[in-house]
């Protein structure tokens, strides 16, 4: 059969896709949090900052946003004098993360707004401290109304990375298309490539949907 | 040179004025991909909707499941699919007609949600009350159903043209002279990467912040009670 012949470069690729999926997307949530949170922060630097990164970045294309780092970041190192040169796979974990992270940042900043006043009011009125209020109130309520916004993203980052591809990454893709050079056998890769993202993308939705349980656990623990 | 056009390297500004309505040439390629595209997806989405509500399990679990599998696949595997094979059967579509049909099945799993959702959307008690007023059950759908989930669909569907336009670079990997593409070919000859993408990020931002206006200003220009169709 020549399609097994296919299966081990293209699980290969999809090894690198894994890593590039698993690093982006945990850089991403860092970033949601940190640009989510600081839109809602009143000191307004951190406020104007996070907003413009999150504008920026989802009024962007990612692939321009990708190549913007790959080939002209390094020209703007070059103007400053500094070497902002990296390897291709930090410029996609990168440009992956920068990207998702902003959408991220939305679904934490929605999530954070949607609980209740009466629940910060209540917490002042027992003299929790704002580090307590956020940590011990708001976050744990907060948390579980992200998750299903979150693990739609993760498959969309999951997708996004074979854009990573186009900037010679090793991953699913590229091994798709270095094997269609090879043997012309568009139909059979290309098919086997869809399931495969196919098949991890449902494996990363599962994982996400443990992760949910997880954190709304205390949920089902009151009733 | 490109479409004819001089680049200037003399001074950077120079350049960059000079590379304007080279981007703009592209831009409009962009717009175009995307219209075409969106519309595709309105009706693909459509048809992936009605046949995943048929009673019939044999018609609506296959259009699940094709609308899931299109959902979690990427979009540039999917141009790939539909450019290399299309043609093994004798298919053969210039380059940007394959990048929209390719932009309208990614974003026909995504419509088609759309539709769902705005139906569901709208309270049970309306077709209860149609029923109940001896309205058939296609008059219910035409004249208290669809006008009040065309107010909940509209302003979704213009997020997801949006979407669509933002990712109509990955078209430039079939030669689809798109804006992104066009700035990487006069990086690739000028050696000036930087003034170019800088320029096609800025554009993009503009093209992006005017279209997300004017989805907001549809959304609360449509009267929520819904829009009679007759």
């Amino acid at each position: 059969m020549e399609w097994t012949r296919y299966i081990d470069p293209l699980l290969q690729g999809c090894w690198v896709t894994i890593e590039l999926t698993v690093y982006s997307t945990i850089l991403g949530a860092l970033l949601a949090f940190g640009a989510g949170m600081g839109k809602l922060s009143h000191n307004p630097l951190i406020k104007a900052l996070s907003v413009t990164y999150i504008e920026v970045f989802r009024g962007t294309s990612l692939l321009v946003q990708l190549f913007w780092l790959y080939f002209a970041l390094p020209l703007l190192g070059e103007l400053i004098g500094l070497d902002l040169r990296f390897h291709p796979v930090s410029v996609g974990v990168l440009a992956l993360g920068l990207n998702i992270g902003a959408y991220g940042a939305e679904v934490v900043r929605g999530a954070v707004q949607a609980v209740p006043r009466t629940q910060y009011e209540a917490a002042k009125a027992l003299n929790f401290t704002r580090t307590q209020t956020l940590w011990r109130i708001a976050l744990p309520q907060a948390l579980p109304e992200m998750m299903p916004p979150f693990g739609n993203l993760a498959v969309q980052n999951l997708k996004d990375t074979a854009l990573v591809s186009l900037i010679s990454l090793g991953d699913l893709a590229f091994r798709a298309e270095q094997l269609r050079n090879l043997t012309q056998d568009s139909t059979t890769i290309y098919t086997m490539v869809l399931f495969m993202y196919f098949g991890m993308a449902l494996v990363l939705a599962a994982l996400m949907g443990l992760l949910e349980r997880h954190v709304g656990r205390w949920r089902h623990r009151r009733r | 040179m490109l479409f004819g056009i001089e680049w200037d390297t003399s001074t950077s500004w120079a350049f960059a004025w000079s590379i304007l309505p080279i981007l703009l040439r592209g831009m409009v390629v962009t717009i175009q991909a995307s219209l075409l595209g969106f519309f595709v997806a309105l009706g693909l989405g459509l048809l992936l909707a009605s046949l995943k509500g048929v009673p019939l399990k044999i018609i609506a679990w296959p259009a699940a499941f094709i609308t899931e599998f299109l959902r979690d696949t990427p979009l540039l595997i999917q141009l790939f699919f539909l450019y290399y094979v299309l043609p093994d059967y004798g298919i053969v579509l210039p380059a940007f007609l394959t990048g929209a049909l390719a932009l309208g099945v990614q974003y026909s799993a995504y419509t088609a949600e759309v539709y769902r959702a705005g139906i569901q959307a709208v309270p049970r008690g309306q077709k209860e009350a149609a029923r109940a007023l001896n309205l058939s059950e296609r008059l219910a759908f035409i004249h208290v159903i669809l006008p009040q989930a065309v107010v909940r669909i509209v302003p979704a569907m213009g997020n997801y043209l949006v979407s669509i336009m933002k990712d109509v670079p990955v078209l430039s990997v079939v030669t689809v002279l798109e804006m992104l593409n066009v700035a990487k070919i006069i990086g690739d000859r000028t050696f000036n990467y930087l003034i170019p993408l800088t320029m096609v990020g800025a554009l993009y931002l503009l093209l992006t912040l005017i279209a997300s206006w004017g989805v907001r200003v549809l959304d609360t220009r449509l009267p929520k009670r819904g829009i009679p169709l007759k």
